[in-house]
């Protein structure tokens, strides 16, 4: 139920905050999707999208976390071996 | 697809089990709340990756099965009168009332349409200017935004012939309702992301003080999960309760401000009884007087009814993490997705169905695959 789907903005349609629209692309599957919870989204960006309607823009820095983080454990387990 | 491969790498998955094997030193039971992290728990076989001691239990994160009896029940009388056409997500349609779903009222001459969006019920609400068309609105705080939406444009553009059968339920007051429970035990949370991309997780700061529990905001892919499990197990060892946020990529903390503004001028906070829980107190969301001449059950008058719950089916207690699907003696037999007992064996993100579904296999076929 809560499934939510990311996409990439690939039009805008409508700049009325209460109707604003776009067409979004899903790997290659495009809809059209409300944006007006998204107001800072822009032609480029992901959205995470829900019900057809856009939820949240994704922040591609932060995307990259889950990745850090490993890598980061990595480096202290290496380090933790170094030493003993 | 970018943001969802990546996240079901392999080599990752399994660097992420090892880490969490290295840090877990006692046994804990955690709960992952929302039924989307349930449904990728089980496909991705996540939880044969995690060490022995470690149980993840299913929490009541999935709207379809926690919508009362009664509900269904009012669906089905609105959906079977001439002048109406019901619409629903298409989970909703097989989940059983008191004598029959929404799938046989449907059989029996209804017009009962499934849709993807509450946009599309309104949507046929202009094309059908002399039916009355409903949309049974259920979901969780991800959900409505959306429903918010449909209820506010239909007002801005004086639609008078359309309204909304209201199910919407919030998870804090569900976590709380678990946490005192005396059968409770579950010691840390995995929180659902999509919720918390709209409402924040500021709400669970005190939860997770008032009851040393630690919460941590996660999404809903296998690295996503398996990131969540060992930043809450981490907490668990080293005896912190915080709330953690694992799915900065879509979560703020503040949540999504203009959605939030909507869902509060057009929904306000009410009791609700959930299915196999019972009532908990400012569990629910229910329209605004403002807008109460889009409530369906005021429009139809359908009676308040009490309703006894099939007493065979043990949803409640799977819903509250206290038994897991396999240990229901109808799973299976009685109890199928074909002729379900309970909501939990109809919703793609109830636990019986995952388990249904993907557990009835060899665990070899059920690995995480690289893409």
């Amino acid at each position: 139920m809560c499934l939510a789907v990311p996409g990439r903005i690939e039009s805008i349609s409508s700049d009325d905050p209460l109707w604003r629209t776009g067409r979004v692309n899903f790997g290659g599957i495009i809809k059209e999707v409300h944006l007006a919870y998204v107001p800072e989204a822009n032609v480029g960006d992901y959205v995470i999208v829900h019900v057809g309607f856009a939820i949240s823009t994704l922040d591609e820095q932060e995307a990259e976390r889950v990745f850090e983080y490993l890598r980061q454990m990595d480096e202290l387990k290496e380090l933790e071996s170094g030493t003993t | 697809m970018r943001f969802i491969s990546e996240y079901r790498d392999a080599q990752a998955a399994q660097r992420y089990a090892r880490l969490i094997q290295r840090i877990a030193t006692r046994p804990w039971t955690l709960m992952e709340v929302c039924g989307g992290q349930t449904h990728a728990i089980v496909k991705f076989g996540i939880d044969e990756f995690l060490p022995e001691a470690l149980t993840l239990v299913h929490g009541p994160g999935c709207p379809v099965c926690v919508t009362s009896v009664e509900l269904i029940d009012k669906a089905i009388e609105i959906a079977s009168r001439p002048d109406v056409i019901f619409c629903s997500f298409g989970d909703m349609l097989r989940v059983p009332g008191t004598k029959k779903d929404l799938l046989s009222a449907k059989a029996n001459g209804g017009d009962v349409r499934i849709v993807y969006s509450p946009l599309d019920a309104l949507r046929i609400a202009q094309e059908n200017p002399s039916k009355e068309v409903v949309f049974f609105a259920v979901g969780f705080e991800t959900t409505a935004p959306a429903n918010a939406m449909a209820v506010y444009q239909a007002y801005q553009q004086n639609i008078r012939n359309f309204s909304m059968l209201v199910s919407h339920v919030l998870v804090p007051p569900a976590m709380e309702a678990l946490l005192s429970s005396p059968h409770n035990r579950v010691q840390g949370f995995l929180a659902a992301g999509h919720v918390c991309t709209v409402m924040g997780y500021t709400e669970y700061e005190p939860i997770a003080k008032k009851y040393r529990v630690p919460i941590v905001v996660t999404g809903f892919e296998p690295l996503d999960i398996l990131q969540g499990v060992y930043m809450c197990v981490r907490q668990l060892e080293e005896g912190r309760a915080e709330v953690e946020n694992q799915y900065t990529r879509s979560v703020r903390r503040e949540g999504n401000r203009v959605a939030q503004q909507l869902i509060r001028e057009v929904f306000r906070v009410i009791p609700r009884k959930w299915r196999g829980m019972g009532e908990i107190p400012e569990s629910g969301l229910g329209l605004q007087p403002r807008f109460a001449e889009y409530d369906a059950e005021r429009r139809f008058g359908v009676a308040a009814h009490t309703v006894e719950e099939s007493s065979e089916c043990i949803s409640g207690l799977i819903l509250q993490g206290i038994k897991k699907p396999h240990e229901c003696p109808a799973f299976g037999t009685r109890c199928t997705p074909e002729h379900p007992l309970g909501a939990t064996m109809v919703s793609s993100e109830g636990a019986c169905a995952a388990y249904y579904r993907y557990r009835r296999m060899p665990a070899t076929a059920r690995v995480i695959k690289g893409s």
